[in-house]
């Protein structure tokens, strides 16, 4: 059984479609990259896996559950967590307060405070800064509170939209490596990117989508080495 | 004398009015709504106590239970049946408008059932007056418990916002809907407590003020529900504690307008400051100013 099994999905914004029915599987353990130009429709596939959205057609299953008429609040609970595209952390809030805001779902008290522990450690900046607005990071620090505050509902699946969005080139090799962590660590990673490279060096498999349909899929090193890649992806 | 008399009579004015502009303002936040019927809960909450205690001739504490307890039902039907269908409507009017309508309804519904003729509404506080420096000063039950009560709720209100789970939900769905949602946090759930606590608040107001100035209309929620949506700017809307210090300012202001300058002047006198106030800090005294980053 997959861990998550997306089944000729349909979406629509009114009456544009923009998802026109992409099925793509994640196993459990893997890195997953979807790759594809702006507009191609990423983001709105993982809002609809995580249910913001929901499809006019199709099946999202996760861990052998339709999750298609789950409401969205419930899916966290299932093991499901969502970094999304331009992080939307809580501004007003404290970095600490994101994060507890993370684990809102959960009720063990001693359990969420080794994950805070442990959220610290793997990012020392937020522990720096735990008292500080959220509002009132940089970028970089931003996105790993984002990441940060997924982590802390100790999701078994985490799905990432864009978190090298607008990153200077050293924080995005930050990211890069503490994705391959989290991952190592034993959570299944759903990648959406714009970097093709490097998210295609991290990752296992990939799907490559054009304006709502998938049109390529493969093992990320053949990916990484095919010419009509290189070309539309990689700037080569 | 008389000014701490007058300062005092405001502060207690100002306590509903607080009341009232919590209600405004947290729902602005969450929903991003002005509800323009919150004043008439006030009024239901008001003819609620009436009918159980001046009609039914039931104890007060009955009264003002029955009151909190059909202005949240109240709330959350609105919510539900005339709001929350137009959460996703492409333009901010359609609730704006709808508002004005429910505003409308419930007043109307009042005139039904209870006619246009002023209602005598008896207090529902039997405490005595506070007599102090040989009777110079008076401060009535109504104004000691007006002001008490205000603070209990304010406290009350800052601590389940701060320290409770349900009040974190409410500060993140304020913020961004969709990220809540992907916290766990039930967003429609957490939008119908916002309105639960709001039209409570509002019914506590109506029995407070209705106790302190004891005519009852149909209409009696509409100028203080106006006035308290100008404390809640005055405050910054969105701001909690913007809308108590709106409230209580508003509340002297109105008080000492009408004791020194003139009584007819005193709401021109009340507009007039807010203008004042919004033409230096456009997000009103406490309105938050943060910038997003990209
Ligand atoms: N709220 C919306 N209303 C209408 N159309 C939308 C909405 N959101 C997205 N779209 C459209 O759906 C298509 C897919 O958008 P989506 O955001 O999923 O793309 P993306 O692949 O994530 O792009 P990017 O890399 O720029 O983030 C685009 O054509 C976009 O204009
Ligand atoms: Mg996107």
């Amino acid at each position: 059984m997959s861990m998550l099994e997306v089944k000729d999905l349909q979406v629509y914004y009114g009456v544009i479609q923009a998802i026109k029915g992409v099925s793509f599987h994640v196993e459990e353990g893997e890195v997953i990259a979807l790759i594809g130009a702006n507009g191609a429709g990423k983001t709105t596939i993982l809002h609809t896996i995580s249910g913001l959205l929901s499809p006019a057609a199709g099946s999202v299953t996760f861990e052998g559950t339709d999750i298609v008429k789950t409401p969205g609040h419930k899916i966290v609970s299932m093991g499901m967590a969502h970094v999304p595209e331009g992080r939307r952390v809580f501004a007003q809030l404290s970095v600490l307060q994101n994060l507890k805001m993370g684990a809102y779902t959960r009720k063990d008290k001693e359990e969420i405070s080794q994950s805070l522990k442990a959220v610290f450690d793997r990012f020392p900046r937020l522990e720096e800064r735990q008292g500080q607005m959220a509002g009132t990071l940089s970028g970089g620090e931003q996105q790993m509170l984002a990441m940060g505050r997924a982590l802390m509902s100790k999701p078994k699946l985490i799905l990432m939209d864009e978190p090298s969005m607008g990153l200077s080139p050293i924080f995005v090799n930050e990211i890069f490596d503490i994705i391959e962590k989290v991952s190592k660590s034993g959570t299944t990673v759903l990648l959406v990117e714009q970097n093709a490279k490097k998210a295609l060096s991290i990752a296992d498999r990939a799907y490559v989508l054009e304006t709502g349909n998938i049109v390529l899929e493969g093992r990320a090193e053949e990916l990484l080495h095919n010419d009509a890649i290189r070309k539309a992806y990689l700037g080569e | 004398m008389s000014f701490l008399q007058y300062l005092i009579s405001g502060i207690s004015l100002g306590s509903v009015y607080a009341l009232i502009a919590l209600g405004y303002t947290m729902v602005y936040g969450i929903a991003k709504m002005l509800n323009f019927a919150h004043g008439d809960v006030i009024m239901v909450g008001a003819f609620t106590t009436y009918t159980v205690c001046s009609t039914m001739g039931l104890p007060p504490l009955l009264g003002v239970l029955a009151a909190v307890v059909l202005c949240t039902l109240l709330g959350m039907l609105i919510e539900k049946v005339a709001y929350k269908p137009l959460r996703k409507a492409s333009s901010p009017l359609a609730v704006l408008i709808t508002a004005i309508g429910v505003s409308y309804l419930l007043q109307n519904v009042a005139l039904l059932i209870f006619g246009g003729n002023a209602k005598s509404f008896t207090s529902v506080l039997s405490v005595g007056s506070l007599k102090l420096f040989d009777g110079q000063l008076l401060i009535t039950g109504e104004t000691i418990v007006t002001i008490l009560v205000c603070l209990v709720i304010i406290v009350v209100l800052m601590l389940f916002i701060n320290k409770t789970k349900a009040g974190q939900a409410m500060l993140a769905v304020s913020e961004d809907k969709g990220a809540a949602q992907l916290m766990g946090i039930n967003v429609n759930a957490t939008i119908a407590l916002t309105f639960a606590i709001g039209s409570a608040l509002a019914a506590v107001a109506g029995v407070l003020l209705c106790s302190a100035y004891p005519t009852l209309t149909p209409y009696t929620g509409s100028m203080p529900g106006i006035k308290a949506f100008v404390a809640a700017v005055f405050g910054g809307i969105g701001s909690i504690p913007g809308a108590f210090i709106g409230g209580i300012l508003l509340g002297i202001i109105e008080i000492f307008g009408k004791a020194y300058i003139s009584s007819q002047m005193a709401d021109t006198i009340v507009f007039a400051v807010l203008i004042i106030v919004l033409l230096f800090k456009p997000t009103g005294l406490l309105g938050k100013n943060i910038q997003e980053k990209v």
